[in-house]
């Protein structure tokens, strides 16, 4: 059997923690290996590793056979190895071509780049494999799926052999993903070997051969796909079933908590991202908001939590006009947000975790009296949703936010929020990046706040959540609300439609 | 640096981790110290290459640098008087750093501090236990309102705090320009101010004579007060809360309600007001009298005291005082070795160096402490 990649017996330890605990992990020559585990479990510790941005502790690293030691990620890319980060790092004003040779720049007589050739190379690259890009389109106005192809023809500029995605559909729109999938499975009919690190086992079910799982730093095994199912390898991965399925009670709808009426916002792009918008929702109930993305949910969030200005129309919570409130004041009248970009807005990551879970309320008793905070109060406070959250790091509440995993900033944040014990908790893409053990932890909670007579709006890219959560779906399309349906009585093939825009009774 | 934060194209900036790429984690800070004290040893090596360039000895160097700030109470107290406003303007630069801005303004603070100081001192005629308190207020107030300018500039407009602050570094200084011949002027010179009155200087009998008649001066004593203040605001109240958090990460602190407008501006004021204070304790402390025409170097060096310090208030406090020995021992190394003084900024500037590629450092630790383990 021919491996590409062996790394054997690795560790890595951080303080605190052991992140990789001897793990072994084999890649095969063109195949596609899910990399699987809890968040937290040492995935991207793993793949920095052996992607160079990480010295191990101990192990043997193998590549085509031979022992090698990474010590930098100009040593993996002279080896092959070529990484997607799950944040992209790209030049916002420079072009794709700019961007994909940064670092190696074609040099005509030694002196000019050479753009012309690159954006030649760049484009036969980009036909061979599918990936549809403009070699002069700018990044700042392409999608974040695109981007991606972006990330993905630098790895094959480079003549990478060995790609590693670290949670690429995380940020991926549905329609995003399926075409990935198409690209990865491409990349393997031409002799490249994948490495992809998910939490969602449909994607494993559909393009890996082989799936290996960690679970807190170890090892736990390697299986084929094929011959297992989702549930399984849910599993083993944190050891015990897990239910898809949310359990919900029936629904006591109450009064209307927050209202919005005839809502005019504009987006980046300075035209009007929200038109006329009008939606109401209820205590008791989870409210979905579907759509493809871009279609006005950020403007509809932003707007209800004061973070964009509203060119006209109301909102009203608890009956009080709140439409030119300061953000602080919606925040106490009983607002909580969980925000699409954990990092951007979700987190202050070089705070300790103690820190970040007061950020709303680091000037309220018992958090601080007479402008002196308390350290005491803090980190009680934190070390509860640490606890009830199972937000785990190396160093409990002192441990900087940065150094948590992507999953577990994910936990921390929204912790914090419910936490707050909103009236109504809008709660953006709350599962991105959560593994499948804490997701149905996250919905547990979400469905807790519906039942104790607090309401939800739910903003999700996935399908599969609206419906299992929501009571009833509101759907938009191009900033307008296409219109609600009760999610007892549609299904996924009604919604679609209308997320493309059509109303009800306008199908023929 | 840590203003890169608030640029419009930060996106990636602040993406950059997940995976362990750039996971710039502080450990603690021991281990700051410890890349600081390298910093220096490495500032002292490169000085010992180069006295050995010219041919002259080290060691004798080093010893003449350290007994001439050190060698009797005088000379401690000159080294206490020259770290005063380094002291001052690195609190000042620090400060600024953890709250996300970047304080080149420091020397036009200064001279405006400075200049309101003179003012006051050549203008009012108060009992000395008034005077002072009158004269420490106005610099703070003037440091302050001087401040204000890049700050709301910065707030409202974005405009780089560096392009604004150099800005009014100029203007400061040709404010300085006019001001103190036309008003102010010395008896004989144009180019300098009236002595400042004995019961409006800094510098008091009783601890110039402790001294043996150094400049040390109340400074001093105002300076370890603003440290200890400071570090209490930064790491103990609401205010430093908000003020770091705006600074870390203004879209988070948005998010949470937290004005980031007002905190640029009350965050600039502040630094302002330490710049001022500088200018106090350098005008009417450690000189007699404002000259015009010199922007205060100061200023600029509290940028390095920082950096040294490692943006903390305590770091300030002991870097401060480590240049401001270079700085007073570098005149009797000169006189009694003939190494050039300038040999001493050399070192400066090395040490500036390694402690801003502190990065440099830390890798090597990390490599020497791999290479340990692996041994074992
Ligand atoms: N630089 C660091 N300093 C301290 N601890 C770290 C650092 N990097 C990672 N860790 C810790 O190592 C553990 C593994 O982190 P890693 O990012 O590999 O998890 P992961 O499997 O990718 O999780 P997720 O699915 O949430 O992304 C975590 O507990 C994390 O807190
Ligand atoms: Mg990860």
């Amino acid at each position: 059997m021919e491996y590409v990649v062996e790394m054997q017996n690795i560790r890595k330890a951080f303080p605190g923690i052991v992140a990789n605990d001897n793990i072994t992990f084999n890649l095969k020559k063109g195949e596609i290996h899910a990399l699987l585990g809890e968040n937290g479990a040492g995935k991207s510790t793993l793949m920095s590793i052996l992607f160079g941005l990480i010295q191990p502790d101990s192990g043997v690293i193998k590549i085509r056979g031979k022992e090698v030691k990474i010590s930098n990620p100009n040593v993996a890319n002279d080896l092959g190895i070529g990484m997607v980060h799950q944040h992209f790092k790209l030049v916002h004003n420079f072009t794709i071509t700019e961007n994909i040779i940064l670092g190696l720049e074609p040099k005509k007589a030694k002196l000019f780049v050479d753009i012309k050739s690159a954006a030649q190379r760049i484009k036969e690259v980009s036909e061979k494999y599918g990936l549809n890009v403009d070699p002069y389109a700018k990044i700042e106005d392409i999608s974040v799926g695109m981007q991606q192809r972006v990330e993905i023809l630098k790895m094959l500029y480079r003549n990478a052999e060995i790609l590693i995605f670290d949670e690429p559909t995380a940020v991926l729109t549905p329609q995003e993903i399926t075409e990935l999938m198409k690209i990865m499975k491409n990349l393997v009919s031409e002799g490249k070997s994948i490495i992809l690190i998910t939490h969602k086992l449909k994607e494993i079910k559909a393009v890996a051969d082989r799936c290996t799982v960690i679970r807190r730093g170890k090892y736990i095994g390697t299986v084929n796909v094929a011959s297992t199912d989702e549930a399984e390898m849910a599993r083993m991965m944190v050891g015990r079933e897990i239910s898809f399925k949310v359990d919900k009670k029936p629904q006591e709808k109450g009064d209307v908590i927050l209202s919005v009426e005839n809502l005019n916002v504009l987006s980046n792009k300075k035209v009007l991202g929200l038109k006329n918008f009008s939606l109401s929702v209820h205590r008791g109930e989870i409210l979905g908001v579907a759509g493809v993305e871009g279609n006005g949910q950020a403007e509809l969030v932003e707007a209800i939590t004061g973070l964009r200005r509203v060119e006209s129309g109301k909102i009203f919570l608890n009956g009080t006009d709140i439409t030119n409130l300061p953000i602080k004041k919606r925040i106490r009248s009983g607002i909580a947000h969980i925000p699409e970009d954990r990092q951007k807005r979700g987190l202050v990551l070089d705070y300790s975790i103690e820190d970040n879970m007061v950020l709303e309320i680091y000037d309220t008793p018992p958090y601080s009296k007479n402008g002196i905070l308390n350290p005491a109060a803090i980190r009680k406070h934190a070390e509860k949703i640490i606890e009830s959250f199972d937000v785990r790091s190396g160093k409990g509440p002192e441990a900087i936010a940065r150094s948590l995993s992507g999953g577990n900033q994910q936990k921390a944040i929204i912790g914090r929020e419910i936490e707050l014990d909103p009236d109504i908790l809008i709660a953006v893409q709350p599962t991105r990046g959560l593994d499948v053990g804490s997701i149905e932890y996250i919905h547990k909670r979400l469905v807790e706040q519906r039942d104790a007579g607090k309401a939800v709006l739910l903003v999700s890219l996935e399908l599969d959540e609206i419906m299992n959560l929501s009571d009833r779906i509101a759907i938009v399309n191009n900033g307008e609300l296409i219109g609600i349906v009760n999610a007892s009585e549609t299904d996924e093939n009604e919604i679609g439609l209308m997320m493309a825009g059509l109303r009800k009774g306008e199908r023929a | 640096m840590s203003n890169l934060e608030n640029k419009p194209n930060n996106q990636e900036m602040e993406g950059l981790t997940e995976t362990g790429k750039i996971k710039k984690v502080r450990i603690k800070g021991n281990r700051n110290l410890v890349v600081s004290l390298l910093a220096i040893l490495f500032g002292l090596i490169a000085g010992a290459i180069y006295m050995l360039a010219i041919g002259k000895n080290p060691i004798t160097g080093y010893y003449f640098i350290l007994s001439g700030g050190l060698k009797n109470l005088e000379r401690i107290g000159n080294t206490l008087a020259t770290a005063t406003p380094l002291i001052f303007t690195g609190l000042s630069a620090a400060f600024a750093f953890r709250t996300g801005l970047f304080n080149i303004g420091a020397p036009g603070q200064m001279l405006m501090g400075g200049l309101c100081s003179t003012a006051l001192a050549l203008t009012l005629n108060l009992p000395q236990y008034l005077f002072l308190p009158v004269i420490l207020l106005g610099s703070m107030l003037s440091g302050a309102l001087w401040a204000i300018v890049p700050g709301f500039l910065k707030a409202k407009f974005n405009v780089h705090e560096v392009v604004s602050g150099i800005m009014l570094n100029w203007t400061a200084y040709w404010i300085v320009y006019y001001i103190i011949p036309t008003y102010f002027k010395a008896e004989y010179l144009e180019t300098e101010s009236a002595m400042i009155p004995a019961n409006a200087s800094l510098k008091v009998g009783w601890l110039s004579s402790l001294f043996q008649g150094s400049f040390i001066n109340l400074g001093l004593f105002v300076a370890i007060v603003a440290v200890v203040l400071i570090a209490f605001i930064l790491d103990k109240t609401v205010l430093g809360y908000e003020l770091k958090s705006v600074g870390y990460n203004r879209h988070a602190a948005e998010y949470a309600g937290i004005s980031v407008n007002k905190n640029i501006i009350l965050s600039m004021m502040i630094a302002g007001a330490l710049s001022g204070l500088a200018g106090a304790a350098f005008y009417v402390g450690y000189a007699s009298n404002m000259q015009i025409g010199v922007m205060p170097s100061q200023g600029f060096d509290g940028i390095a005291v920082s950096l040294l310090g490692n943006n903390t208030p305590y770091g300030v406090l002991g870097a401060a005082i480590f240049f401001g020995l270079l700085h007073s021992g570098k005149g009797f190394m000169n006189a009694m070795t003939k190494i050039p003084p300038e040999i001493a900024d050399t070192i400066i500037a090395t040490i500036i160096y390694f402690s801003a590629t502190s990065i440099f450092i830390e890798r090597m630790l990390d490599a020497l402490k791999r290479r340990k383990r692996g041994a074992k």
